[in-house]
C-alpha cells in the first residue's frame, strides 16, 4: 500500500514536471492546475476588420468527456484583458469578465482604475454586457450588444506544440525535434472567454499592447 | 387592512421590477440585486506573449513574474532572461530580427502582446512580425527560430521548428473563432 502510494505520488510529480512548459499552461506553482491558470491569450483582427477579437483561455489540458462536462469558470476569479494605448506597458483600458450563475458578465473597455495587482469590478463602466456560458456539447452561445460580441465556455485548446520533444531536448535526451512532430495538446480542451471589440473603443489606430490577468477574490 | 394593501402593492411592484430586470439583465446588470460584484481581486496569473514565463523565467521566480506589473518586468527580469537565452543557445549572436541578446531579452521581459489596429494581426506570417497573435499562428516555431536560428534563421536547423504547424481542429471563420471542444 505504502509502495503504491509512493509510486502514484512519483507518477504525479513526474507528470507535473513534465507538463511544466507550454504556452502558459501550468506555468507557475501558485496557479498550476487551478481555476486562475491562464493557458493562452490571442488578439487578432475580427471577421469584421473594424474589430479586434480578444481571447483568454484558462484551465488547460481538460480531458474530453466528464472532465470537460464538470469544468467551470470560478466565480472568485476575475479575468481581465488589459490594454495599453500609449506604449508604456501600463493598462489604460480594461475589459473585465466575471462569471455569475451560468453567465459571464463583462465590464468595459473602460478606463483602468486600479492599474495594479488588485482590482475591483467596475460596475459603473458605461459599456457592459453578458452572455450565457455555453454548456459542453451544445452549439456556441454568443451575445452582442453595443458593437461588442461575447462568448464564454469550453473550447478545443487552440495551442499546438510538440512539447514532449522540447522536454527531451531541454533534458539533454534529444538533440533535435522529430519530423513530423506530435501535438502534445491535441484532443484537450480549455475554458475560453472571447470578446470582439470595435477598434474605435481601444485606440482606433496604431499599436496597442495587450495582456491578460487573472485575479482572485 | 390599508397597511396590508400597501404591503401587497409594494410586493407586486417588487415582483414586477424583478421580472423586468430578469428580462433585461444584459443591459441592466447594476440593477440586478441578486448579483454581487463587490470585493477586491488580487492578481495570480498574467500572460502577454506565448511561453515567456515557462521558457525564460527561473523555476523559483515564476510566481513572482506573474505578479509583477509589465511596466516593472523589464527591470526585474531582463538580466535573468539574457542568462537563460545564452544557456539555451550558447552560440547566440543575433537573431532574424537583428536583435542582440540584450535587446532581444529586453523586448521579451516586458510580457505584453503588441497588436496593430491598422491591418494584419499575426505573430509572424513571413512578412509581418509581432503585430498580434492569430489562432493559427505557429508561435512556438517563430520563437524557436528567434532563439536558435541565428541572424539568418539557418543555425541549429533541428531546433528551429517543432514540426507541428497547425492545430488539431479547424478554427471557425466567424465569432467565436475557436473550435468546439473535444
Amino acid at each position: 500500500m505504502k509502495k503504491t502510494k509512493f509510486l502514484i505520488a512519483t507518477a504525479i510529480l513526474g507528470i507535473a514536471t513534465f507538463v511544466a512548459i507550454a504556452a502558459d499552461h501550468i506555468d507557475a506553482p501558485a496557479v498550476a492546475g487551478g481555476t486562475s491558470d491562464i493557458t493562452d491569450i490571442f488578439a487578432f483582427q475580427g471577421a469584421n476588420t473594424s474589430n479586434i477579437a480578444l481571447v483568454a483561455n484558462v484551465q488547460g489540458l481538460i480531458a474530453p468527456g466528464t472532465a470537460t462536462q464538470n469544468a467551470a469558470f470560478d466565480e472568485n476569479v476575475l479575468i481581465e484583458f488589459n490594454i495599453d494605448t500609449n506604449a508604456d506597458a501600463s493598462a489604460d483600458l480594461v475589459i473585465q469578465a466575471i462569471p455569475r450563475d451560468g453567465k459571464m458578465y463583462f465590464f468595459g473597455p473602460t478606463a483602468s482604475t486600479s492599474n495594479g495587482l488588485n482590482s475591483s469590478i467596475d460596475t459603473n463602466a458605461s459599456i457592459q454586457g453578458s452572455v450565457d456560458i455555453t454548456p459542453y456539447g451544445q452549439s456556441a452561445v454568443v451575445a452582442s450588444s453595443g458593437g461588442l460580441q461575447y462568448f464564454a465556455g469550453p473550447r478545443d485548446d487552440p495551442f499546438f506544440f510538440d512539447f514532449t520533444a522540447y522536454g527531451e531536448i531541454i533534458a539533454g535526451n534529444a538533440t533535435s525535434f522529430n519530423n513530423p512532430g506530435t501535438d502534445t495538446f491535441a484532443g484537450t480542451n480549455v475554458m475560453s472567454v472571447v470578446v470582439e471589440v470595435p477598434k474605435a473603443m481601444i485606440g482606433g489606430s496604431g499599436d496597442v499592447n495587450v495582456w491578460v490577468t487573472t485575479k482572485r477574490k | 387592512m390599508k397597511f396590508n394593501n400597501i404591503k401587497l402593492f409594494t410586493l407586486a411592484l417588487l415582483v414586477g421590477l424583478s421580472a423586468y430586470n430578469c428580462n433585461n439583465d444584459d443591459d441592466a446588470i447594476n440593477n440586478d440585486a441578486q448579483l454581487d460584484f463587490s470585493g477586491t481581486y488580487s492578481q495570480e496569473d498574467q500572460m502577454g506573449r506565448p511561453a515567456i514565463n515557462t521558457v525564460f523565467v527561473d523555476s523559483g521566480m515564476k510566481d513572482a513574474f506573474n505578479t509583477t506589473l509589465p511596466s516593472n518586468q523589464g527591470a526585474a527580469f531582463q538580466s535573468s532572461f539574457e542568462a537563460k537565452l545564452l544557456a539555451l543557445n550558447p552560440g547566440y549572436t543575433t537573431n532574424a530580427l537583428g536583435l542582440d541578446a540584450t535587446t532581444f531579452t529586453t523586448v521579451l521581459a516586458t510580457d505584453v502582446l503588441t497588436v496593430t489596429l491598422d491591418g494584419t494581426t499575426t505573430f509572424f506570417d513571413g512578412t509581418n512580425v509581432l503585430t498580434g497573435r492569430a489562432l493559427a499562428d505557429d508561435v512556438i516555431s517563430t520563437e524557436l527560430l528567434l532563439i536558435f536560428g541565428g541572424p539568418s534563421g539557418a543555425d541549429n536547423p533541428g531546433l528551429t521548428d517543432d514540426n507541428v504547424d497547425s492545430n488539431d481542429k479547424q478554427f471557425l471563420s466567424s465569432f467565436p473563432y475557436l473550435a468546439s471542444p473535444f
